[in-house]
């Protein structure tokens, strides 16, 4: 436990150190809700842009966290032989992986507090619809970690970073997070509500809407990826 | 029981075997060094001790425990230092320390291994604001963190300064006086010969040679070197000396084949003496390691050579 708890630290306190990390884990999804909703020029199809891109924004921000930020850490430490290193401690694997994934949701902790009273600044109301969205919001760093590990696990840190840079790109576009995916041609729409983005945006724009409810084909997208994404990087990853 | 047992073992990676039955043993309280060119099969070798590569053949225990089905067991008795890498290059060198000493049960202090390894001042440096000797001492301060039974430390001296050079061979010589095993891996021969109770030269994924570093210099052919202007009639100086060979092994510097008697040594300085020749360095005995590890190694790689050229003879012969 006590290696656990102080790897756990040492990972936050890495994070914190990382000015690059925090400008994607903070920096953006608060620059685009806050400029986006007083700046109404996407096609949100709502009145009051932040209804629609709050939902969307947190999403991005489970992203961001899990698939990028862990990702290209991840990646640079097997450059570095960090995690080589590691694997010749009493710490193992497992407890490494766990380490990450506290870190991982301590920081989206922060974010959904942020993003929260920023969102709820400009305007937004929730209303009850956080108890429907934990499900959600716990699918997704599974299915994004995994994304970034499949990518960390294979690529040089280099390569990967440019990867992870590239799929957050595409997943924000096709992802519902800031243009709604009805204003997609219909093959990109279809398209995006099989990727794990457009099924977290849409499952928390659901769980946040006014019926509470998350959709159907959402749950079912979120929880293959949320099972695939770990498996395929498990039996695709290399610790050197 | 011997602390690390390598029997007859094979590395392969895929159609390459770059350990080809190697065998031999490494005692606990005692210093192996593991020498051999690049691509010798070092590393192969004692990262399937450590546990990280799986073996193709042979078999091999480190404190009896199977490295790769009891690692979980043998990590907490072992300490590794790699040959670069291995931490977070924004991590600081003493929560580096604090991080790894957390990992173990029976830990040393972080700050007395800070102390150990002269980087205390440095304590609140990052990794990459360390130099690069600095760095090597804190990967060697990180494979104590959990007072190792064994500890596997490649190259552990390779961009340290003098200064450096001299701690870290005491904190090895420490380590292996308070009982642990330690094996480590140079091509860096000097090094080698300073420290280690026993040397296992190997080459092409071969073991060479195995003893400690006096039995491996007595094993080489008796000579005497020595030092002067370059290009001297070699010829005339082993006419001088009752015919012993005499070559320039490099530019100024010769080698005399034989017991260097006292009255060889008087014949040569007498020789340069008549010819109002400076002598430089003069040594009289068993060659140095570094000799005996570049004859063994040089007579590989004829060997290598030779055996091409005939299954090429035989093929071409098969072709005709």
């Amino acid at each position: 436990m006590n290696a656990l708890r102080a790897q756990v630290r040492a990972e936050l306190a890495l994070l914190a150190r990382n000015g690059e990390q925090l400008l994607l884990t903070l920096g953006i999804p608060v620059l685009l809700l806050a400029f986006f909703s007083k700046v109404d020029v996407l096609p949100t199809g709502t009145g009051k842009p932040v209804n629609f891109l709050a939902p969307g924004i947190l999403a991005l921000a489970v992203m961001s966290t899990a698939m990028v930020g862990l990702g290209i850490a991840t990646g640079f430490e097997r450059s570095y032989g960090v995690l080589k290193r590691l694997g010749a401690t009493p710490l193992g694997r497992g407890r490494l992986v766990v380490a990450k994934v506290v870190t991982i949701l301590v920081v989206e902790l922060v974010q959904l507090v942020v993003l929260a009273l920023v969102a709820t600044a400009l305007g937004w109301r929730p209303g009850g619809g956080w108890l429907v969205a934990v499900a959600p919001i716990v699918l997704g760093p599974s299915a994004f970690a995994g994304l970034g590990l499949v990518l960390a696990g294979r690529l040089p840190g280099t390569v990967n970073l440019a990867a992870a840079n590239g799929l957050y790109l595409v997943l924000l576009l096709l992802g519902g997070m800031i243009v709604d995916l009805d204003k997609l041609p219909a093959p990109l729409r279809a398209l995006a509500k099989a990727l794990p983005s457009g099924a977290l945006a849409e499952g928390l724009r659901g769980a946040f809407g006014t019926a509470h409810r998350v959709p159907g084909w959402a749950w079912v997208v979120l929880v293959l990826w949320a099972v695939a994404a770990p498996v395929v990087a498990a039996f695709t990853f290399r610790w050197e | 029981m011997a602390a690390v047992e390598v029997d007859e073992l094979v590395v392969r990676y895929g159609d390459l075997v770059a350990v080809r039955g190697v065998t031999f043993q490494a005692e606990a309280g005692a210093v192996t060094a593991l020498l051999g060119p690049n691509g010798a099969g070092k590393t192969s070798t004692v990262e399937v001790l450590e546990g990280y590569r799986p073996l193709a053949g042979g078999r091999v225990r480190v404190l009896g425990l199977d490295p790769s089905a009891e690692h979980g067991q043998l990590v907490r008795r072992m300490g590794v230092m790699l040959q670069r890498g291995g931490v977070y290059p924004t991590m600081r060198a003493g929560e580096a320390v604090a991080l790894f000493c957390a990992y173990y049960d029976h830990v040393r202090r972080p700050d007395d291994l800070l102390d150990l390894v002269g980087l205390t001042e440095r304590a609140r440096s990052t990794w990459r604001q360390l130099s690069g000797g600095e760095q090597q001492r804190l990967s060697l301060a990180l494979a104590l963190a959990g007072n190792p039974a064994v500890a596997f430390l490649d190259e552990p001296t390779a961009s340290v300064d003098v200064a450096g050079r001299q701690l870290v061979r005491q904190v090895i010589r420490r380590l292996a006086d308070d009982g642990c095993c330690v094996l480590l891996t140079t091509h860096e021969l000097d090094e080698a010969e300073r420290v280690a109770d026993h040397v296992v030269i190997v080459d092409h994924g071969e073991v060479v040679a195995d003893g400690s570093p006096d039995e491996l210099r007595r094993s080489g052919p008796a000579e005497v070197r020595f030092a002067a202007a370059a290009g001297l009639d070699v010829a005339a100086l082993s006419a001088h000396l009752a015919g012993a060979s005499v070559r320039e092994a490099s530019p100024g510097e010769y080698v005399v084949a034989g017991e260097g008697t006292p009255a060889v040594v008087a014949a040569l300085t007498a020789w340069l003496a008549d010819r109002d020749l400076a002598i430089g360095d003069l040594r009289a005995g068993r060659q140095r390691l570094e000799d005996v590890f570049l004859r063994l190694t040089a007579e590989r790689s004829v060997a290598a050579v030779d055996d091409a050229a005939e299954s090429g003879g035989r093929r071409g012969q098969r072709r005709r």
